[in-house]
């Protein structure tokens, strides 16, 4: 079967950094802060990556869009065991209002220009927690979704995926070309090991530009302002389960 | 002149309002309303406007009787099809498509479900907008805040699009009143429907007794330092006495202790109940981001390091599996 997989990998501020909110309050500082991919793309790619070691599919390409620098993204993919990587470049300047709306659109354009047959993406990107790419991409491409997979399987041009939902579980099968967004428990990623960090480098990485793949980007959200959640008051360490039962009777929680 | 001043933009304001419309996605499984549509309900009425409801689903018209007996609905749009089984998002769409080309509402919104999530985001690619998902509250009829990075910022976005596609947080509105309202019920006109793309198999839903966790008054959880799937035994007999619907931290549900769908953080459920017990769970940024809205907050773990105890109200430094049984016991 000669499927082509597209696989979105954003970089993101890493899952165990905390945060702070910049002193203008337009966003949060990410200058000399640790970025990794976002947990849920490298779930995406390490699926990829094993339904092309189960032979259903012939390539994985990972893709990202953003300003020039910082490729470690893209590379970190290739050394999980993509095939190639495109880098879609996108103006400095556009890369302050780079959200799923904008992104999605890239994404359709490349699947269709790869001739992918499935766009594989994290279920939200921990950084803006969205949750919207997937269903946006599908949607231009007028693609079936599976979003917040955790059990994927395919055959003769569908794919039977497992959901999780509100309740616990569903399953729905979508005929291929399809879009499908990973959720936690899809699967446990890979370390990429050394050598193969190494043969990374010589996989191919291409630089495209919005032209080359005919998207034009539009502002759609402003951001108006990002300012620090309200903080609780501190609380009192209780010495018995009897003070504890105490206190909630005191605060009428029991 | 100061008094013309406002008057007039008092005018201007009620005009606005007035040309506001919402379309409400009432979420449901074929015989009862998902309560998180009446915490929608609330979000649209105060962006202002008529508030239409979007029944859409395969023999649903009780559901459609009961969204229109809640407060602030005008109009309930009824769309009933066998297609519909499953609430497929490739189906849903042209329905909800349809439903704003003929009456042009500017606002479309939907709890933030895992369906709401699901399918806003698909409704607002064809509209050519952004979403905007998971809102915590209306500004004002183009601007929303909703939180980012798993709950440590919150960010006000503002939308220039004409149709606005949201969804709501439910813990973050109040839930409109479920009796008392009148609204008319029309059927809307199917559009054709593509059943080649995606087919609803079945669906394996976890049974409880227990409240449900989104909308729990009371709530308990548990984390890895439960050891075992069989130890939550202890969490769902103090639950019972407290009437709490039971959560658990991403550890629990990784070690199979417990199934995802109770999972409360970043990724799995919010919730912001009057009294959180988390017992046993360190307090990751992603598990917090699941929780720290709730009114009262308990910490039982041994570990007084624990990141947990900076959120708590009450902690209690101590061994889960004796202070558990010993409050089960006293309550």
């Amino acid at each position: 079967m000669s499927m082509k997989i597209l696989v979105g990998c954003k970089r993101v501020i890493d899952y165990a950094v905390k945060i702070r909110v910049r002193p203008d309050k337009m966003g949060v500082v990410t200058e000399g802060v640790k970025h990794s991919m976002n947990p849920f793309d490298e779930i995406a790619v390490e699926e990829a990556i094993r339904m092309k070691e189960a032979k259903k599919a012939s390539e994985v390409i990972a893709v990202r869009c953003y300003s020039t620098i910082q490729q470690e993204t893209l590379r970190t993919a290739l050394a999980m065991g993509a095939d190639r990587a495109i880098h879609v470049e996108v103006p400095a300047k556009d890369c302050e209002n780079l959200g799923p709306a904008q992104v999605s659109k890239v994404l359709a354009a490349l699947a269709r220009r790869e001739g992918a047959s499935l766009v594989l993406l994290g279920k939200q990107a921990i950084d803006d927690d969205s949750n919207a790419t997937a269903q946006m991409t599908a949607a231009h491409l007028d693609w079936p979704q599976a979003t917040y997979a955790s059990k994927v399987s395919s055959c003769d041009g569908k794919l039977t995926v497992t959901r999780e939902v509100d309740g616990g579980l569903e399953t729905v099968e979508v005929s291929l070309p399809a879009v499908v967004s990973a959720d936690l428990r899809l699967n446990e990623p890979r370390y990429a090991t050394l050598p193969n960090i190494m043969k990374a480098k010589k996989k191919k990485l291409d630089k495209l530009s919005l032209g080359d793949v005919g998207v034009e980007l539009r502002q759609h959200l402003a951001v108006v302002a990002v300012s620090d959640p309200p903080t609780r008051q501190a609380g009192v360490t209780v010495d018995s389960v009897d003070s504890l039962i105490e206190a909630l009777r005191h605060a009428g929680r029991i | 002149m100061i008094s013309l001043t406002r008057t007039s933009l008092r005018l201007c304001n009620s005009i606005n309002v007035r040309l506001q419309s919402t379309l409400v996605f009432a979420e449901h499984d074929n015989k009862k309303l998902n309560p998180i549509t009446l915490n929608a309900i609330t979000a649209a009425s105060q962006i202002g406007g008529d508030v239409t409801c979007l029944v859409a689903g395969s023999s649903c018209a009780e559901v459609a009787a009961e969204v229109a007996k809640a407060v602030g609905v005008s109009k309930v749009l009824l769309a009933d099809s066998a297609d519909l089984e499953g609430f497929l998002p490739e189906r849903l769409t042209p329905i909800i498509l349809a439903s704003q080309k003929q009456f042009n509402f500017t606002h479309v919104i939907a709890g933030a479900t895992a369906l709401g999530k699901s399918l806003m985001p698909r409704v607002a690619a064809k509209l050519d907008v952004a979403p905007v998902n998971d809102i915590i509250a209306v500004q004002s009829a183009d601007t929303f805040v909703r939180t980012i990075y798993a709950g440590n910022a919150l960010q006000t976005v503002k939308s220039s699009d004409p149709v606005k596609v949201i969804s709501v947080r439910g813990t973050s509105f109040e839930a409109s009143s479920a009796e008392g309202g009148s609204a008319a019920t029309e059927s809307l006109p199917l559009p054709q429907l593509d059943t080649t793309q995606s087919k609803f198999l079945g669906q394996q839903l976890s049974k409880s007794e227990r409240p449900e966790l989104s909308s729990a008054k009371n709530v308990v959880s548990g984390g890895r330092g439960l050891k075992s799937g069989e130890n939550f035994e202890l969490l769902y007999k103090l639950a019972d006495k407290l009437n709490a619907a039971v959560g658990a931290s991403r550890a629990a549900v990784d070690a199979g202790y417990v199934p995802n769908d109770m999972q409360v953080g970043q990724t799995g459920k919010i919730v912001a109940p009057e009294l959180y017990i988390a017992v046993g769970i360190s307090g990751a940024i992603q598990h917090l981001a699941g929780m720290k809205d709730s009114k009262t907050i308990v910490a039982i773990n041994k570990d007084p390091e624990a990141p947990i105890f900076q959120v708590a109200d009450f902690g209690l430094v101590a061994d889960l599996f004796k202070a558990v049984p010993e409050l089960t016991e006293k309550l």
